[in-house]
């Protein structure tokens, strides 16, 4: 754990307690089994928001508190741990990052105070396949009279159900595949031509398809220069993926507890089973993997902090070790709780499932290593 | 300039900056490595000079009390003299066993005769030290060593053999666990110091598979050990080794990654990877399997560092050490022996040469290094020892050996 100011150690211990208490693996459950499209809970994120949790990284003067990505991370860090979903990391970490990195005074007036209350829910849509590829984009945007026509559909967009506000990546330029001729734009959920339909994957959380068809926006609603969108989408991305994985620290961690738990507890030949070697030397496998994730995952929420230039391998670094080990964290979870893991009724398999979907979302641990060798040189 | 530990360390520094310039021979510039591999020592006239420089100020252990021959800095003061070593090249010349080990256990242990006695030649590198702990029955399994001590009124007398003492045959002294009560495991264990010019040791090097003998069998036959050479309270040995393999472990982990121990060659294996294999139109390692396999290799070695950074911020702001520290031996190891293995494979052929010119030194140290290398996960406590450590005092599950184990 790095060293916390005290501000951090107070917002650290406040979203400890809210989640053990007002929002445990339970809740999430529920959600899940209400069946209900948005995937989280509306109330559970309005007292989030209420608590400041939807302005950690948005600047004062627009309804922030500025404290910074390492700040935030510890928040997701928590809800992690109990499988709480909310906007927090589409919308308060990832689209609220686009705009503060990329967005006109009038544009961060218009949207930031709205996501850091919690009333308005901004979200990426940046995919269009399978794999998390972010040059490669389809969805075109034509010049029309003064402003664009957008046109093309994209998919796995986190909280696309609950999004009043879509970051949009759409191609003014250039073949799929570009970096360059890449416009990001704000789009309203409600605007004329947008629709979108809800995608049931394993984790039971809120991502959806969304497709714009001729959607007239204003020359007021590109974000960034046109043609040039790719760099603030990595920076933004980036910024995304440092927090989903702090998300998954917290969720890994608390895998690892449980389980830790029931190797103390479960009697099999008379003994706990946790007293057998070949369980006890994965277990030690398993923290050590935890120690080395935890450094990279602080390290690079703490290179954003500083704006320091080595953000985007750090970055990679930490999405691609996370994910390695909340893989294999999430499969000893249900391995070590034998028949129990495998039931419904037992939380490894929501904490297996989520795994999945979190080391997919903005590339996984293959993309990242890639992208590590590239930035190296190699 | 500003440092961690918030005192003004300006006026040392300009101090530290000023003697390292008038001391230090340029020429001896980064051959830090080189003062390690000779063993017995060099016979390089600069080298003695710098080393006599350094163990006059007593800067080779910087901490240590000034009272015994060490710096008596603190330890701002010792960070800020590494880092004006580090931007001169500099390198420190008084290391070993007696620095890493067996002195701060002394300190911590010893009598005030003893610390007088044997602290201050270590910190001017007079005497060598040899660990006398391994022995060919008690290898993981260290307590149940046999090497045995008799009470003899004016004396010990030693009797029994060591294995795996690393340059006994260099070695004035050896720090030695002896037992001094066969009716009870690790508290009829006691810490003694042995003069390796006695009569009755022998020391006969062992070859190792990397065809280098950097450890000895060392046998004591009826060896007179004086009474006052015994540390610490009679049967409390084991306590004391302990704490020595603390230091020891401490010290392993820090080699692990990043460094060029597995041989010569020091720089990324990606760079290595590149000029053996060749690189595509985009500058990607040709092989893809090997890019995968070197990219992930590259990648833990950072988690390691950072990991290493975190745990010495940690360390520092809640004053000891945390739980992150019992990964290091395991984490630091493995990634130096990947690292070995990598660097073999992407030397293909040129890198399984034995000797001759038909092989550049670095790929003759690259296999020297990647067999020496095995013995990382063996010695200092292996591999499954600490596993074992970390899932008993760490993760609170239950000892398997509860009725042997340390």
């Amino acid at each position: 754990m790095a060293v916390l100011t005290e501000e951090q150690s107070m917002l650290r211990d406040a979203a400890r307690t809210w989640t053990q208490e007002k929002s445990p693996v339970s809740a999430f459950r529920k959600v899940r089994d209400a069946g209900s499209p948005l995937g989280y809970d509306p109330d559970a994120f309005a007292e989030m928001a209420e608590m400041g949790w939807a302005g950690v990284i948005i600047p004062e003067e627009y309804g922030g508190s500025d404290f910074g990505y390492l700040s935030l991370g510890l928040v997701l860090e928590e809800t992690g741990r109990t499988l709480t979903a909310s906007p927090i990391l589409s919308s308060a970490l990832a689209a609220a990052s686009a705009i503060v990195l990329g967005g006109s005074e009038a544009q961060k007036q218009a949207w930031l105070p709205k996501i850091a209350s919690g009333e308005l829910v901004g979200t990426l849509a940046v995919d269009e396949g399978p794999h998390h590829s972010p040059a490669k984009v389809g969805v075109t945007a034509t010049r029309s009279g003064s402003g664009y026509t957008i046109s093309g559909t994209k998919t796995f967009v986190l909280e696309g159900m609950a999004a009043g506000l879509f970051v949009i990546s759409a191609r003014t330029a250039g073949a799929a595949g570009d970096k360059s001729g890449i416009t990001l734009f704000l789009v309203p959920a409600d605007a004329k031509g947008v629709s979108r339909k809800a995608l049931k994957l394993a984790d039971s959380r809120g991502a959806a398809v969304v497709t714009f068809d001729k959607v007239e926006v204003g020359a007021d609603s590109v974000l960034g220069a046109e043609g040039a969108g790719f760099d603030l989408l990595e920076k933004t991305l980036d910024r995304a993926r440092a927090g989903l994985a702090a998300e998954m620290l917290g969720a890994a961690v608390q895998a690892f507890e449980t389980t830790l738990d029931y190797l103390k507890t479960r009697v099999q030949f008379g003994q706990v089973i946790g007293s057998f070697q070949a369980l006890q030397h994965r277990a030690a496998k398993m923290f050590t993997d935890l120690e080395l994730a935890r450094s990279c995952v602080e390290a690079a929420l703490t290179a954003i902090d500083n704006d320091s230039p080595d953000v985007p391998e750090l970055v990679s670094l930490a999405k691609a070790k996370m994910g390695d080990t909340l893989h294999l964290v999430s499969n000893e979870m249900v391995q070590m709780h034998g028949g129990i893991g495998m039931t419904d009724a037992h939380d490894a398999g929501l904490y297996l499932k989520r795994a999945r979907a979190q080391e997919a979302t903005y590339g996984g641990q293959a993309y990242h290593r890639d992208r590590y060798a590239r930035l190296q040189g190699y | 300039m500003a440092d961690f530990g918030g005192e003004t360390t300006d006026a040392f520094r300009a101090e530290a900056k000023d003697w390292l310039a008038a001391n230090f021979p340029t020429s001896l510039k980064g051959r830090g490595g080189v003062m390690y591999t000779e063993g017995g020592g060099s016979s390089d006239p600069k080298i003695k000079a710098w080393t006599k420089a350094m163990g006059d100020r007593g800067w080779g252990v910087p901490t240590w009390p000034k009272a015994y021959g060490g710096g008596g800095l603190s330890s701002a003061e010792a960070r800020v003299l590494q880092q004006e070593m580090n931007a001169i090249g500099a390198w420190n010349p008084i290391g070993g066993m007696g620095v890493m080990m067996f002195g701060p256990t002394l300190l911590e242990y010893g009598n005030e005769d003893q610390k007088r006695r044997h602290i201050p030649p270590i910190t001017r590198a007079d005497i060598r030290w040899c660990q006398g702990f391994s022995e060919p029955g008690a290898g993981s399994d260290l307590a149940s060593l046999q090497t045995k001590a008799e009470d003899k009124g004016d004396h010990w007398l030693v009797n029994g053999q060591k294995i795996w003492t690393s340059g006994a045959q260099w070695a004035d002294w050896c720090f030695c666990l002896v037992r001094t009560d066969t009716s009870k495991k690790h508290e009829g264990i006691s810490f003694l110091l042995i003069d390796m010019r006695s009569p009755g040791i022998e020391v006969r090097p062992i070859q190792l598979i990397s065809g280098n003998s950097p450890f000895c069998e060392t046998f004591f036959t009826d060896v007179k050990v004086p009474k006052e050479n015994l540390v610490g309270p009679l049967g409390g040995g084991w306590t004391i080794a302990k704490r020595l393999l603390q230091h020891e472990r401490s010290g392993l982990a820090g080699g692990g990654a990043g460094g060029g121990r597995g041989g010569l060659f020091t720089g990324p294996v990606s760079d290595l990877a590149k000029s053996y294999l060749g690189a595509d139109e985009a500058g990607r390692i040709a092989d893809s399997e090997i890019r995968s396999r070197v990219t992930a290799h590259e990648m833990e070695a950072r988690a390691f560092q950072l990991t290493a950074i975190r745990s010495m911020v940690e360390s520092r702001s809640n004053s000891g050490p945390s739980a992150t520290t019992s990964i290091m031996k395991n984490a630091g190891t493995k990634i130096a022996q990947d690292r070995a293995e990598l660097t073999l494979e992407v030397l293909g052929h040129q890198g399984l040469g034995w000797e001759g010119s038909d092989f550049t030194a670095e790929e003759l140290a690259a296999v020297r290094g990647w067999l020496g290398g095995k013995a990382f996960t063996i010695y200092g406590g292996s591999a499954e020892i600490q596993s074992n450590i970390i899932s008993k005092r760490i993760l609170g599950l239950p000892d398997p050996l509860s009725a042997s184990s340390h």
